[in-house]
């Protein structure tokens, strides 16, 4: 019995150390739990809780709408046009081939847009809109809200689509819109929305991020599948602001009516630059690039050697020929190579070593001076004058004008054009000779100028200030720039100088004699100045020339570009204007009527001054600038 | 003096009153209690709601209640006597089971007793501790050192285990092997020979990772690195990391857990219950549960020192472990501590199968405790 009993005590005694063991063992397992619960709640608590959150919170973005572009009056002509959808939920139709056979009998939808549709539903979760259609009509609509019960799953909303009221006639300047590429990715997660379009070209590119405005957000709580539970916090975003152009649209469109193919026509306000109107031929619709452009649309457009998609006014690069000739003068004068009085004889020709340069008046215009030489378009006048000054003091009064320099308008991709120097030419590895200079000096060789630059040459010559072409009249309602001629520098060109050169460009529109009298505006109106150009394509040979050619009976494309730069008032100018007729043959025949005409319009329609132009008494044309005493 | 006292506790362990005074209270008290953060973490599972968890939680654990009590009251040599009885019934579930089980969750686990569906496995834990604990209870310390004494206990233990590791349900296969293993080393079971067995599982452990499913594999992959698959396996780790964490220390108020009411936390009323408690009561609720789990516990290992027979001592010791593992295994995947093994958490947790068989075994675990004093007649064979 003790025995027993104290085998007993020795198997208690066992299990007695064993189940301590044991147990303590296990509570210190449940110690080790107590341990991990502290570290992750409270050592690591915060770091969690961050990520509870993004779990849990879901931003979503608000687009705004985009900012409108209006014209000078407030036309709108870049404006949003209310878009309707038809939308497709998955987890509402039990079969969503079925709904889109149904759908079908309603709006035809092709195989790729089923295929794509059907894609799109695959890859999104159930409760997510696919866009089955967009840009429906009334008639769509009414159909398919009227087949509703047929059509589970379907559903029609609403979002917006850019639209240009006047197409072609702005597409140059407005530009376009089209859905974000990848390089546009500029960290605004407003892109990343679907539907949302970019400006791409033009006043909507360079205006874009004030346009696009910043987008709100919703803070929604979401669950595990990504379904919207409740809007926790909803942040508006800013509208994208209007921009108001300082062209006028219904200018715009009438001046691209006079025009044809080829010809660009440039309308600014000579005071503070503005630009008016700015047409070329021919243009495209901006409104299909909204949508896609297609591939056959697009090879139509690249393959048009009238290159529909660039803007001749800003990228047609031209020599200026006898535009530029109060350039040269100027030059002259400032160089003092040349007094306004210094009268230069023209026998028809000038000679330099061997090679004779012919004015285009072959039996000469005898002893000129410089206003005879501007108004009567002199060559040798202006031969004689580059050969005295050199070309880097020409390039150098060039640039001063605006020409072949950037010039800071809100058109991306502008182009500077080119103002030729020595050096330039000596960069190519190419000497530059005196023929070279006294070529250039007529406005002839190397230029590569847009007919804007030359619009801007005009406006300089006519204030004396260097106004900067550009289109923005205001952003969301206030005025971005100053309006007025003393908020630009001025040139630093002598007052007496000017008036020499104006008085000049006065007498080839409204004195007997000037190349452009025929294109004088109707004394009712007021009075231009003005200066011709013509510019050839192709030399003319010593054997055409002896055969006695002429022009008209040249193939088109070898004709001579017209050219003509006015501006007007002449008392107290307004407008500046260049037009650049391709192959139009003769700046006085071509390029000169159509600027007066475009002047004429300009009048009647912006009517500058108060109460507009006087009516005034036909007299005898008298010149309102002071001649310049020499 | 020591045999009088004997005899007297027996006679007042006879009537059932006597018995009904006896069932530990507090140990009762304390199981309702473990019950009703249950229901109330279910409550909230459920999104505010008694349905659709935590009402049938209760109905549950009344009817589990009513079932241990009744456990109580039987007589301990009984239940010491019909221990193999049991035994077998319980691995003839569990080869039922194997035939004719319901395929659930990739396993073969659940069958269909009417109305209930039973998951032997969970049975089998409790059959095997009573099985060993009898087997155990005559040995003296002599006959245990006799390696051909443990053969048919390990044996015992080997068949429930492997039928359960073929189910396939890698995790429960385990838990068996751990309880029985802590049957053996209260019994007394010489150390050495753990040392061997775990030598050999260190050799084994390749072989077997080899035969597992792979499903099983990803679950090992994943617990060593979670973060390498976060929409795939190691979903549930991550988020029933970032749950409890974002409870932080004072938690975010009851039904305020967003990742369990968003559904971020996967299967959160049944394996991750903890974790909804947690993120919603924070470090002090999470810590007051785990303490009151550790009392259950420490519970069963009282009455593991009180029983004055080596079955009721092995007996209570087999059962508490059992929980301790639930509890632990559990507790500790929901915190990425150990690989996802679909673990329970019984009284707290949804699901009947695992808080019946658990309350079955509190149950005999009270009986031990009412019939502590019982005489089992302590024959040590040697004699």
């Amino acid at each position: 019995m003790s025995r027993k009993q104290r085998e007993e005590e020795r198997v208690r005694g066992i299990f007695g150390r064993r189940a301590l063991l044991l147990g303590a063992g296990q509570m210190g397992l449940l110690g080790f739990l107590a341990h991990r619960l502290h570290t992750l709640q409270v050592d690591e608590g915060e770091r969690y809780a961050t990520l509870a959150e993004e779990n849990r919170l879901s931003a979503r973005l608000l687009a705004p709408p985009r900012g409108r572009v209006l014209d000078r009056e407030g036309r709108v002509v870049a404006g949003n046009q209310l878009n309707w959808r038809a939308l497709l939920v998955a987890e509402q139709t039990s079969d969503v081939s079925a709904t889109l056979e149904t759908l079908t009998k309603i709006i035809p939808l092709t195989d790729a847009e089923r295929a794509r549709i059907e894609r799109e539903v695959r890859r999104r979760r159930r409760f997510v809109p696919v866009v089955v259609r967009e840009f429906l009509s009334w008639e769509e609509m009414a159909r398919i809200e009227l087949n509703a019960p047929d059509l589970p799953g379907i559903s029609v909303d609403v979002g917006t689509t850019r639209v240009y009221a006047e197409g072609e006639h702005l597409a140059h300047i407005v530009g376009y819109v089209a859905p974000p590429a990848e390089r546009d990715m500029d960290g605004d997660p407003l892109l990343e929305l679907p539907g949302i379009r970019v400006g791409r070209a033009g006043i909507e590119r360079h205006h874009d991020r004030t346009l696009r405005g910043r987008a709100g957000a919703v803070q929604l709580e979401v669950n595990a599948v990504g379904r919207v539970i409740r809007e926790l916090d909803r942040r508006e975003g800013v509208q994208g602001q209007d921009v108001q152009l300082s062209v006028d649209a219904e200018l715009q469109k009438s001046i691209r009516g006079k025009i044809e193919e080829g010809t660009s026509v440039v309308l600014m306000d000579a005071r503070n630059g503005e630009l008016l109107a700015m047409a070329t031929q021919p243009s495209f619709d901006p409104n299909v690039f909204n949508s896609g452009v297609s591939a056959a649309q697009w090879r139509e457009w690249t393959a048009n050697r009238a290159t529909p998609l660039i803007n001749k006014a800003t990228n047609g690069l031209y020599a200026p020929g006898s535009t530029f000739k109060m350039v040269v003068a100027l030059a002259g004068l400032e160089a003092r190579a040349v007094t306004s009085g210094e009268r230069v004889t023209c026998p028809g020709y000038m000679d330099l070593g061997d090679t004779r340069f012919h004015c285009w008046h072959r039996p000469g215009h005898g002893g000129v001076d410089m206003r005879t030489a501007l108004k009567l378009s002199c060559d040798v006048y202006f031969y004689e004058l580059a050969k005295r000054v050199g070309m880097d003091r020409i390039a150098a009064m060039g640039r001063r004008f605006g020409l072949g320099v950037p010039l800071e308008i809100e058109l991306p991709g502008t182009r500077a054009g080119l103002m030729p120097t020595r050096e330039w030419r000596q960069a190519q590895g190419r000497p530059w000779a005196l023929g070279d200079t006294v070529v250039h000096g007529i406005g002839q060789g190397f230029y590569q100028l847009t007919p804007l630059s030359l619009a801007t040459m005009t406006a300089r010559l006519a204030t004396g200030r260097a106004v900067q072409p550009h289109l923005t009249r205001a952003i969301g309602g206030r005025p971005v720039r100053g309006t007025r001629a003393e908020d630009w520098p001025s040139l630093g060109i002598p007052d007496r100088d000017l008036r020499l050169v104006r008085e000049a460009m006065w007498a080839v529109v409204n004195e007997q004699g000037g190349t452009a009298r025929a294109a004088r505006l109707p004394a009712e109106i007021g009075t231009m100045a003005g200066k011709t150009g013509t510019t050839q394509v192709r030399r003319v040979s010593r054997e055409q020339r002896e055969r006695g050619f002429r022009v008209d009976q040249m193939p088109r494309e070898w004709r001579p570009h017209a050219l003509f730069v006015a501006f007007a008032p002449v008392e107290n100018p307004v407008f500046a204007v260049s037009v650049v007729v391709e192959h139009g043959t003769s700046g006085s025949g071509a390029a000169a009527p159509l600027a007066r005409d475009v002047l004429v319009e300009a009048f009647q329609r912006l009517r500058p001054g108060q109460g507009g132009p006087a009516a005034r008494v036909a007299e005898a044309p008298r010149s309102p600038i002071p001649p310049v005493r020499p | 003096m020591k045999f009088e006292r004997r005899l007297l506790l027996r006679e007042r362990g006879s009537g059932v009153f006597e018995k009904l005074w006896q069932i530990p209270w507090v140990f009762v008290l304390l199981l309702c209690a473990v019950a009703g953060v249950g229901y109330v973490a279910l409550y909230s599972a459920g999104g505010g709601a008694p349905d659709p968890y935590a009402g049938r939680h209760a109905i549950r654990f009344g009817f589990g209640l009513v079932m241990m009590l009744s456990i109580a009251l039987v007589d301990i040599r009984l239940i010491a006597r019909f221990a193999w009885v049991g035994y077998a019934m319980g691995v003839g579930l569990l080869v039922l089971v194997a035939l004719h089980g319901q395929v659930g969750k990739g396993a073969q686990r659940w069958i269909d007793i009417g109305p209930v569906q039973l998951q032997p496995s969970e049975l089998m834990k409790i059959m095997l501790v009573v099985a060993l604990a009898s087997w155990f209870h005559k040995a003296s310390w002599e006959r245990i050192g006799n390696p051909l004494f443990l053969i048919p206990p390990i044996i015992a233990v080997l068949i429930p285990a492997a039928l359960i590791f073929k189910q396939p349900n890698l995790g429960t296969s385990l838990i068996t092997l751990m309880i029985g293993g802590a049957v053996f080393f209260a019994a007394g079971v010489r150390l050495w020979k753990f040392a061997i067995l775990v030598g050999a599982v260190a050799i084994a452990a390749p072989i077997v990772y080899e035969n597992l499913h792979d499903y099983q594999r990803a679950r090992i992959t994943t617990f060593l690195d979670p973060e390498s698959d976060p929409l795939g396996a190691g979903y549930n780790i991550i988020q029933s990391k970032i749950a409890l964490g974002s409870g932080g220390f004072w938690g975010k108020g009851f039904l305020q857990g967003t990742q369990g009411h968003l559904n971020f936390l996967p299967e959160k009323q049944t394996d991750f219950i903890f974790t909804m408690l947690a993120e919603e009561f924070g470090l002090v609720g999470g810590l007051s549960v785990l303490g009151l789990l550790a009392s259950v516990i420490a519970f069963g290992f009282l009455v593991a020192l009180r029983s004055r027979h080596q079955f009721g001592r092995l007996l209570a010791v087999g059962l508490a472990t059992n929980y301790f593992l639930y509890v632990f295994v559990n507790i500790a995947m929901v915190t990425g501590s150990i690989p996802v093994g679909g673990v329970p958490l019984p009284l707290i947790s949804h699901g009947g199968s695992a808080m019946i068989t658990v309350m079955i075994g509190f149950g005999l675990l009270m009986s031990a405790h009412v019939h502590r004093d019982a005489d089992l007649g302590a024959d040590r064979g040697e004699t």
